[in-house]
């Protein structure tokens, strides 16, 4: 029941962030589904409770619900930009999209034969939305870190699948995922972002000289 | 035809003045006044009936017959609607159909009563109305899908009748999106604070009450009751799917179901007096996003 109910709220968090519309905000709701997410496993396994999952969950809580946020708010924060997300697509055509994904993904859900160790039928759905959402951020809208966290809403698409077959993936795998996942973070956060800065720039002042 | 099925109607009837009064004492409360008697909508409306109407020299039969029309749209509806454990008056295969068209018809004409003055004030007021409700509908069409779907009836009586209290354990998301998806649409429907300030009469940000500016006496009386009607009725599509009864005493049954409506009023109080209005233009977003729970509701029953 409780797996339903975060599997539900991350179905939410992530239409929430397709119609979000400040970059602050949208970091937030990144982290909590990440907490949420941590702390699936340890709600699905309450019976037996291993050393395996803990780790596994107080890792992906601490990472996701504190370092990644942190990471952006001090990007967000050093350049100083505007804090709205500046979308290519409008935040009420993106819902719409975003609809039509969930109903693709539930669709698809429903056909794919994962051997899920948990109960609930909402994980292969919320799994593809969470990836097919995180897609489409990233495709979507034009700031770097909307980027990094359309990155992040995919990679717990893909952290929720392995929560569903946790009990074939081995240890080593999760824990690399999660740290690829956090260089990524921390390289598309501090480095990408000035650089892109920088480069958008040069840009502009050669489009200046060219016009002059 | 049952005797007991006139209750629902009846109860709308007598009650819903009083549901105002309610969300008016509790704003009063939140911002530490006395606030107005319980009963003041009752009087606004004895009041308005015994004044004489003006009508202008350029509006036509339409806009007489505006406030007319919504007040029988209003009560028509109103004998669809159950309550508690009663039936309504009149229950036909896909009534909630009509039930949302008998809305749709009300705002129509509302909105061309308002054209009929000629006034481009009140024509802003009924482009902003018709704007608001063409994304309101949808919401309130899916989710009376999603309970159709949910429950397999094609009725509101049998449809709330069968959504009992076993439901809500099994259907907890299902029920729980379209409740606030339902509770959107109550408040934007009735012109209530996230969507409409009814308190406010800064011309430039109304919208439901620009366009009756212009009736009075009975006329407004009229419209006053059918607004009053009318968050009944929503307010029992909204208490059906959060506090459904069946089974047990009927008039148990109908005592929480008048409970809980007064406690929907109390609600809407509270929303009214810690929310702010929202900016026009992230109203569309609101009313958008109450749609879309409503779907993820819709999608949850299907798969």
């Amino acid at each position: 029941m409780m797996t339903d109910l975060i599997l539900m709220l991350v179905v939410l968090t992530n239409l929430k962030l397709l119609a979000s519309s400040e970059l602050g905000a949208s970091i937030r709701v990144v982290a909590a589904q990440g907490v949420m997410l941590g702390l699936l496993p340890v709600l699905a396994h309450v019976h037996d409770l291993s050393l395996h999952f803990a780790v596994l969950a107080a890792g992906t809580v601490a990472l996701k619900g504190v370092v990644f946020p942190w990471l952006l708010f001090r990007a967000l924060r050093e350049a100083e930009i505007t804090r709205e997300v500046e979308p290519y697509v409008g935040y009420i055509t993106s819902i719409l999209v975003g609809v039509m994904a969930l109903a693709a993904s539930f669709w698809l859900g429903g056909r794919l034969p994962v051997s899920t160790v948990e109960a609930s039928s909402l994980l292969a759905p919320s799994a593809l939305f969470s990836i097919l959402a995180g897609l489409f951020l990233i495709v979507a809208r034009k700031r770097a870190v909307n980027q990094v966290l359309g990155f992040l809403v995919m990679e717990n698409g893909i952290y929720t699948f392995g929560v569903g077959i946790v009990a074939e993936m081995p240890f080593l795998v999760e824990l690399g995922v999660l740290l690829d996942a956090f260089v990524a973070v921390f390289v598309m956060g501090i480095a990408v972002y000035h650089i892109n800065r920088e480069f958008d720039h040069i840009e502009t002042n050669r489009l200046d000289r060219l016009k002059g | 035809m049952n005797p007991i099925s006139f209750i629902p109607l009846l109860m709308a009837l007598v009650l819903s003045p009083l549901l105002l009064g309610i969300i008016n004492r509790t704003k009063a409360l939140f911002a530490g006044r006395r606030g107005q008697p319980l009963l003041q909508t009752y009087s606004d409306i004895w009041k308005l009936l015994r004044k004489g109407a003006v009508y202008s020299r350029t509006t036509t039969w339409i806009f007489r017959a505006g406030p007319m029309i919504g007040l029988a749209a209003a009560l028509t509806a109103g004998m669809l609607m159950p309550l508690g454990n009663f039936p309504s008056l009149i229950a036909f295969p896909a009534d909630f159909l009509l039930f949302a068209g008998l809305f749709g018809l009300m705002r129509f004409f509302t909105v061309v009563a308002a054209l009929d003055t000629g006034s481009s004030f009140e024509g802003m007021g009924a482009s902003r109305e018709v704007f608001f409700s063409a994304l309101t509908e949808p919401a309130l069409f899916i989710a009376l899908a999603t309970l159709a779907r949910q429950t397999g009836q094609l009725s509101l009586s049998t449809m709330f009748a069968s959504s009992s209290n076993t439901y809500w354990p099994h259907f907890e998301p299902v029920l729980a999106l379209t409740a606030i998806a339902l509770m959107v649409v109550l408040l934007a429907e009735n012109a209530r604070i996230p969507v409409d300030d009814p308190n406010t009469h800064l011309e430039l940000t109304m919208i439901h009450e620009v366009m009756v500016l212009d009736h009075s006496g009975p006329d407004f009386a009229f419209i006053l009751y059918t607004a009053a009607l009318k968050l009944w009725m929503l307010g029992t599509l909204v208490l059906g799917v959060v506090l459904p009864s069946s089974g047990g005493n009927p008039w148990m049954n109908l005592a929480l179901a008048l409970g809980g409506m007064f406690g929907l009023a109390v609600v809407v109080g509270v929303v009214e007096s810690v929310m702010a209005r929202l900016r026009l233009l992230v109203v569309p977003q609101l009313l958008v996003g109450a749609g879309t729970v409503a779907t993820v509701a819709l999608i949850l029953t299907l798969r």
